[in-house]
């Protein structure tokens, strides 16, 4: 079984779309305001309370009730796609999970130094079957979906691997097929 | 008569079920697709979703994270004599949930300023018809925002009625994995700009089992597009195609599809 870990190593590299990974440790989830929020510190030079660089980054929006994650499915990361590749220009290597998959520019910036995986969207209460516990939590202003939650998680997924490091999407394969069907 | 806090108790009751159990067609059609699929990440995928279903289910929490923004579709029998305003029932209950189960994710357009209750203005979405007799009949259908997102309304000429199959297969192409497919489409044609959309979103209450030779043509074309389970390829990208009907103007073919994606909760009770 394929494990990963945060902080993520160049293990990463030698994943492959198509592979299957569980994940343990520390996840961090992130959705459209605390990236537009990290990056716009980060632009000004201020520290963030936590780091992105070798982190496990999830798209997501728990629901978190009494300190408990009952709730936790991926979103959408398409949304994510336009500060992807900035947030690539500040890292050394990167993993996300999320899914639906992210825009051709992000893929690009990912090469090199980041995996995408996704994990089954609505699949929310099985993802919450994983998390052992909140470690910690920043932006609580943001509100409880868009807050930064630090899970400690133990085999999360299974994940696939959708994106690897070398630039191969398994989103970008079913669009090929789908575009010469629809030439037909 | 009613009372106010009995429904209101009965409206959390509603909400509840909606959230930890899925409706029994829409679990079958999610095993036959199970059955169905032959490749390896699209069973796995279809996997999770039923083991998530009933994780859901035995733990009473949400199948989704994403709890949507609640949407109430009320009919009301002309002989019935409700001394408060159902709106305000559904509001209390929807406030209630949120400390239970729900997420909060009503914001302010503009601002983005989360009211942190699911209320605010417009929300909850309350559809009210009167109807024959002495019921009341309340459906909960709260919408994530994933489907909702790629959701598409267009004004076709008078003469495209045949182009309504493209311009779905069209909507689903675009959406690709963002929705959580196998999607469930719903298809709302004719009446006005505005009723077609809720039409279209009326739709998504029929039972999954219940399509007629016009839906099923549609849901054939829409399947051959091979995005499957979660975008990552596949037989099932859809679960169904449900539509409803109006008539509309003579110069205008208004056609709205508004995509579902699996997890398509929905709870009624009638009282």
């Amino acid at each position: 079984m394929n494990v990963l870990k945060s902080p993520v190593g160049e293990e990463i590299l030698e994943l492959k779309a198509g592979d299957i990974v569980y994940v343990d440790g520390e996840i961090m989830t992130a959705r459209d305001k605390a990236h537009a929020r990290a990056l716009e510190m980060m632009e000004k030079g201020l520290k963030l309370p936590f780091s992105f660089n070798k982190s496990i980054v999830y798209h997501c929006g728990p629901i978190v009730q009494g300190g408990r994650v009952i709730s936790a499915g991926p979103t959408t990361s398409d949304r994510m796609s336009a500060f992807i590749p900035k947030i690539m220009e500040k890292v050394e290597l990167f993993a996300m999970i999320g899914k639906g998959g992210v825009s051709e520019e992000a893929v690009k910036a990912m090469k090199g130094k980041a995996v995408y995986l996704a994990f089954t969207g609505g699949a929310g209460a099985f993802a919450a079957s994983k998390i052992r516990g909140v470690k910690a939590v920043f932006w609580e202003d943001l509100g409880m979906a868009e807050a930064v939650w630090v899970f400690e998680v133990e085999k999360f997924g299974p994940c696939i691997v959708a994106i690897d490091s070398k630039g191969r999407n398994l989103y970008e394969d079913v669009r090929k097929r789908l575009i010469e069907k629809l030439k037909k | 008569m009613l009372e106010f806090e009995r429904l209101v108790k009965v409206v959390e009751q509603l909400i509840v079920k909606a959230h930890t159990e899925i409706p029994e067609d829409v679990e079958k059609a999610l095993r036959i697709a199970y059955e169905a699929e032959e490749s390896e990440i699209a069973r796995k995928n279809l996997g999770i979703i039923l083991e998530n279903l009933e994780i859901a289910k035995k733990s009473g929490v949400p199948i989704c994270q994403d709890t949507g923004l609640p949407i109430f579709f009320v009919e009301i029998g002309r002989d019935l004599r409700l001394d408060f305003d159902i709106k305000k029932v559904v509001s209390v209950a929807i406030r209630n949930m949120t400390q239970k189960i729900l997420r909060p994710n009503a914001v302010h357009p503009m601002t983005r300023a989360n009211s942190g209750d699911n209320t605010g203005l417009g929300v909850p979405i309350v559809n009210c018809e009167i109807v024959d007799g002495d019921r009341l009949r309340i459906v909960y259908f709260p919408k994530g925002a994933g489907s909702e997102n790629v959701s598409m309304l267009r004004m076709l000429l008078p003469m495209e009625a045949r182009r309504i199959k493209d311009f779905v297969v069209e909507v689903v192409a675009n959406a690709m994995g963002l929705p959580c497919p196998p999607v469930i489409v719903g298809l709302g044609i004719g009446g006005s700009f505005d009723l077609s959309a809720k039409l279209a979103k009326k739709a998504l209450l029929r039972r999954l089992d219940s399509m007629n030779d016009f839906e099923l043509e549609i849901l054939d074309a829409v399947n051959d597009l091979g995005i499957g389970p979660m975008g990552l390829g596949g037989k099932t990208t859809a679960l169904a195609v449900l539509s409803e009907i109006a008539h509309c103007h003579t110069a205008s073919l208004p056609v709205a599809v508004n995509i579902q994606c699996w997890a398509n909760r929905r709870a009624e009770v009638v009282l």
